[in-house]
């Protein structure tokens, strides 16, 4: 304020001195410079969070060092190979003293995990090679590779090493939404009986959208009767709502295994009014899956729904009333597009929590339940494949991002606001 | 100002990675079997031997292993890991080879619990289970468990490929001895899928180790298979009748291992040894259900308790060891086969 005072007062008097100039431009770094410290903790917060481990993620999705690493000379020597047929003596000696180092050194596991991923039963052709080839280590290798296991002539054996030789690879992408590189190089869909990741994908998004749906129809009413009820009503609805947010996940999820299971709570009432004589299958299976998650959900509906109807003024549907308007009439037209931020942005929280959802569905869900997060965890945790699991990561990431890129366009950029 | 900041951000960085003299830290997988490790092995172990010493508790996966080691600077030294975690974490160099030597000698230790890598602790049994109260007559085996006309109701299984289409294999007639050969070839698993077919309708799949005795509690399932411990605690402690079909089951050991590079790797070594003398492990099935390592220790525990153990004689005779080898070669491939079939 003081400093463009005395920009326009100098300004007045005519041209501004040198060091006039030079001070403001100075002070004016200085700002920017302060500006950018306050803001440097969430920068660095947000690199080292998220923008870091993202960019991670899609590294190792198509990462591939192991093969190259441990089986350098084999890796070499099939760079001339022709792709057809087994390769000339010069592979089969530098498998060998790749072989050699690599159990010396204990790091034949690595490529053989890798190999394994590729062509199943790698690892176990791969270790008996090791341990034959210890005792035998003489030329010919060709002949002594092949007498330990004929698959060694066979083009698709070393076409494995080959398409793993890093230091980038397709495989776990490609893989990740059912695909496989031939022997050939062309592209094509895995067989029909391993077929399933396209499958999950599609689960997953059908889950989620069915979540979304019901969390809207059961939210908008409640978000309503929240914003128009009388403070005291609507601030003890308002905990009821809250409540779920403060109990734990597992417990909730827990509680309706207690409700719905066959020998549970709702079945109980419905078979003592009569209704049923057989308990109904409710748990371990989709639609205990959308009960749970629903429940689970529902807050992160209501709470933008509420915050977007408590700023609509109640004018406007009491002008649209007494200009003829008959209440359905006023509520369509009126009341509701100027709920539609409030239901676009809770819609889009709930579809993306819940395409991330892998806890609830792996407790009251059965086999055919399982979501994408499901494999991601498994490959993570139990197998140690972090290319496949970052690979099924980045196909759910670009999903989501497309998907959130269409819904921008057709809400309109200032569609989401969160409150 | 902004050298203050740098300054702060520098330390804390030097902080969280400098590589700190700290405590042997023995990780196991918590509950009532941590608590009885405290008791028997960690306490005395301190006492013994004036090491002080942190236990943690940890739900498994080699991955996690996987993080610590590749970060540079793991905080845990003696992890206890399943089979599998063994063979795969063995195979990428995540664990030190063990010095049998220094824990008393490999030939102190049953033969099934030795490997390069890590030492069996405990050996447990994935078994039927059943409630004595509502089926007096109950199973007697695999072919039982998928016969529906004989026990209609449903069944519990674990999510996954793993130890179910062993069992499926089984209960279609093929000898334990041949499982994993038959399993190793495509129709192998075609015919584990189609046997599972026949019960498919009635099974009911679960993940965490508590949720087939509350499904057997809760008059859910009529039977699942399950942990042994787990059954036999709640009989313990609930007052329940669950019944365990031993003949048929399959078994399979938890081991501890030294992570790569540890600080502590005389101080661990010394525990391994403290934990498998027979002395020590005598101890651990007055507390739990499990089968124990060390060749002495059956002999030294109170005859009561041996029914309910996976290494007593008659509870033995008949079982299969899930296969760790197998299962590192084939997981990928069949948990997506599996997840395939339970969505068709």
């Amino acid at each position: 304020m003081s400093l463009s005072a005395a920009l326009t007062e100098e300004g007045a008097t005519g041209a501004p001195s040198g060091r006039l100039r030079r001070g403001l431009a100075l002070s004016e770094r200085r700002r920017k410079r302060q500006g950018w410290l306050l803001l440097a903790p969430v920068l660095l917060f947000l690199l080292f969070t998220f923008i870091v481990p993202i960019g991670g993620m899609l590294w190792r999705s198509v990462a591939d060092p192991e093969v190259a690493k441990v089986l350098p000379r084999t890796v070499a020597s099939l760079k001339t190979w022709s792709g057809t047929g087994a390769p000339d003596e010069a592979s089969f000696a530098a498998l060998a003293q790749d072989l050699s180092d690599a159990r010396t050194d204990g790091t034949l596991g690595l490529a053989a995990k890798r190999l394994n991923y590729d062509l199943p039963g790698y690892r176990a052709l791969l270790q008996t090679a090791a341990r034959r080839n210890l005792i035998d280590a003489t030329p010919p290798f060709k002949a002594a590779f092949l007498a330990v296991d004929p698959q060694w002539g066979e083009s698709e054996t070393w076409g494995a090493i080959a398409r793993a030789s890093g230091p980038v690879t397709s495989f776990y992408l490609l893989a990740a939404v059912d695909m496989k590189r031939q022997a050939d190089g062309a592209i094509a869909l895995s067989p029909p009986q391993t077929r399933i990741y396209l499958e999950v994908l599609l689960r997953t998004f059908t889950i989620g959208l069915t979540v979304t749906l019901v969390c809207l129809i059961l939210g908008f009413p409640l978000a309503h009767l929240l914003a128009t009820a009388p403070p005291r009503i609507a601030n003890l609805l308002m905990i009821l709502v809250l409540l779920p947010f403060w109990t734990s996940l597992l417990v909730r999820t827990t509680a309706w295994i207690v409700l719905l299971q066959s020998q549970g709570v709702v079945n109980g009432a419905l078979e003592s009014m009569g209704l049923i004589t057989e308990p109904i299958q409710m748990i371990y299976n989709r639609f205990g899956v959308h009960v749970a998650m629903t429940h689970v959900l529902l807050p992160f509906m209501v709470l933008p729904l509420y915050s977007t109807m408590r700023a609509i003024p109640p004018v406007y549907r009491r002008a649209a009333l007494s200009l003829g308007a008959s209440p359905l009439q006023a509520f369509v037209r009126v009341y509701l597009p100027q709920t539609v931020p409030g239901v676009a942005a809770g819609c889009l929280l709930v579809f993306i929590l819940a395409i991330g959802y892998y806890i609830t569905p792996a407790l009251v869900g059965g086999a055919a339940d399982q979501m994408i997060s499901y494999f991601i965890a498994f490959f993570t945790s139990e197998t140690a494949n972090w290319g496949m699991a970052a690979a099924l990561g980045a196909v759910l990431l670009v999903i989501t991002s497309v998907l959130y890129w269409i819904y921008s366009r057709i809400a309109g950029t200032g569609g989401v606001k969160l409150g | 100002m902004k050298k203050t900041l740098i300054l702060a951000a520098v330390s804390m960085i030097a902080l969280a990675s400098a590589a700190q003299a700290r405590d042997l830290t023995v990780v196991s997988w918590g509950g009532a079997y941590q608590d009885a490790q405290k008791e028997i092995y960690f306490k005395p172990f301190q006492a013994a031997s004036g090491h002080k010493l942190i236990d943690e508790s940890w739900d498994g996966g080699v991955g996690v292993l996987r993080a610590k080691v590749e970060s540079g600077h793991a905080d845990w030294d003696v992890v206890q890991v399943e089979s599998d975690e063994l063979a795969l974490g063995c195979d990428e160099g995540l664990y030190e080879k063990i010095d049998y030597t220094r824990i008393g000698g490999k030939d102190s230790y049953i033969p099934e619990a030795v490997s390069p890598c890590g030492v069996a602790a405990i050996v447990y049994n994935f078994a039927i289970a059943y409630d004595g109260d509502k089926l007096k007559n109950g199973p007697t085996g695999w072919a039982d468990f998928f016969d529906t006309k004989k026990f209609p109701g449903k069944r519990g299984m674990r999510q996954g490929p793993k130890a179910n289409l062993e069992m499926a294999l089984l209960a279609d007639g093929v000898p334990a001895a041949d499982v994993y050969k038959v399993l190793a070839t495509p129709p192998g698993v075609e015919r584990a899928l189609a046997k599972l077919d026949t019960i498919k309708k009635d099974l009911i799949f679960w993940k965490a180790g508590a949720q087939p005795v509350q499904l057997l509690a809760s008059g859910e399932v009529v039977m699942s298979w399950a942990y042994n411990g787990r059954i036999t605690a709640a009989n313990a402690k609930d007052n329940k009748h669950f019944k365990i079909v031993w003949d048929g089951s399959l078994y399979t050991m938890d081991s501890w291992v030294i992570l790569k590079g540890s600080p502590n790797k005389d101080a661990a070594l010394d525990l391994l040894k403290f934990m498998g003398a027979a002395e020590n492990q005598k101890k651990l099935p007055a507390f739990i259900s499990y089968g124990v390592t060390n060749k002495a220790a059956t002999a030294l525990i109170d005859p009561k308790l041996l029914p309910d153990l996976p290494t007593a004689e008659q509870n033995r005779k008949n079982t299969l060891e899930i296969n760790a080898a197998f299962w590192l070669d084939n997981a990928d491939r069949l948990t997506e086969r599996f997840n395939k079939w339970a969505a068709q």
